[in-house]
């Protein structure tokens, strides 16, 4: 037995209402384990950085995979991680990764790298 | 027509009705608190580390930490908040106070930011009832424009673990309280943290009434408010 027309038009009304007002939860950004991170390395000073580090590898690996750029923020900590770390190359790298992302980080990004080199000058190879 | 089919035809249009004015809020136009915020558009803030008031040395890293997520995602591009820290600790900058004294020419060659944040958080803390005790916490902003040194914005929010209890809206903030949890997880299980993450969502999350506008980067659905 098939629906009367009022009766289609009543369902179909009644799904409206159910959705309409529904607004979108989506974040603008997929933050994975970043404030975690953050949150752990302000309130502990420091923390375990190599653990973190491999954390936010890991968001990065899975949002390239989604197709979702890094969350603001993500590679220039993933920079500090790493120069925490002592590796100084793989610093540099998110630090450029983190402007070329992120425009308006750009003049921050620049003075750190400046002070980066003026520092691999400074010390005796 | 049968008396069946009549009805149903009546509850489409009553339906109809309910689905047409439903979603409509009357728009009064308000007064813009904020003309000079709109005017400057600042689309990068700087987070400055928080001036505590409280006896909880926790508070200041807290609310630090957690306001980067509201306001990247009220619309700002934020300077990456611990490699900022390390920036200032490096040039010998060791507590908040020291931090307010740089000035905004300064901060603005450093950072490039186009505003920077200055909080203090006012309450972080137990409160003891006769039977319970809640958790509260209460942080005053003020956002000030680095290019100028105006102040473009001000703002105040508390929020308490006593909420959920006995208030009509317990089951939005519940919600709430709900998503902080997942997203600090079982690292940080205190129940300070917590409430501190949902007032500094009130504070910059960009859909109070008296909070922080939305940013460049919002959605444009959200940045036309």
């Amino acid at each position: 037995m098939s629906a009367s027309l009022p009766q289609r038009a009543l369902l179909l009304l009644v799904s409206l209402l159910i959705t309409a007002c529904a607004t979108p939860t989506r974040t603008l950004y997929d933050w994975g384990s970043y404030p975690q991170a953050l949150a752990l390395h302000l309130r502990q000073a420091g923390g375990d950085a190599a653990r973190q580090a491999s954390l936010l590898e890991e968001h990065l690996q899975r949002s390239a995979g989604a197709a979702r750029a890094a969350p603001p923020g993500l590679h220039a900590h993933l920079a500090l991680l790493y120069t925490q770390l002592g590796n100084e190359s793989l610093a540099l790298r998110h630090l450029q990764a983190e402007k070329a992302l992120y425009p308006e980080a750009a003049a921050y990004m620049d003075f750190l790298l400046k002070n980066a080199r003026k520092a691999a000058q400074g010390s005796p190879s | 027509m049968s008396i069946r089919i009549r009805c149903v035809g009546l509850a489409v249009v009553a339906l109809a009705a309910v689905l047409l004015g439903g979603c409509a809020t009357v728009h009064i136009p308000p007064a813009d608190p904020w003309p000079a915020l709109r005017e400057a558009r600042p689309a990068s803030v700087l987070v400055m580390p928080p001036v505590n008031n409280t006896p909880d040395v926790e508070a200041p890293a807290s609310v630090m930490a957690q306001a980067m997520v509201p306001l990247s995602e009220a619309g700002y591009y934020v300077m990456p908040v611990a490699l900022v820290n390390e920036t200032l600790r490096l040039n010998g900058v060791q507590t908040p106070q020291d931090a307010q004294q740089i000035s905004v020419q300064r901060l603005r060659e450093v950072f490039g930011a186009d505003a920077a944040l200055y909080m203090e958080v006012r309450k972080f803390g137990s409160v003891y009832r006769v039977i319970t005790s809640e958790s509260v916490v209460t942080v005053d902003a003020r956002l000030v424009d680095l290019r100028d040194g105006r102040t473009l914005w001000t703002g105040s929010a508390s929020a308490s673990s006593a909420e959920q209890r006995g208030n009509p809206q317990g089951g939005l903030i519940g919600v709430l309280l709900q998503a902080v949890i997942e997203q600090v997880a079982s690292n940080f299980s205190d129940r300070n943290h917590q409430v501190a993450g949902i007032a500094v969502r009130r504070l910059l999350g960009g859909s109070e009434a008296r909070g922080l506008l939305p940013g460049p980067r919002a959605r444009a659905v959200d940045a036309q408010r």
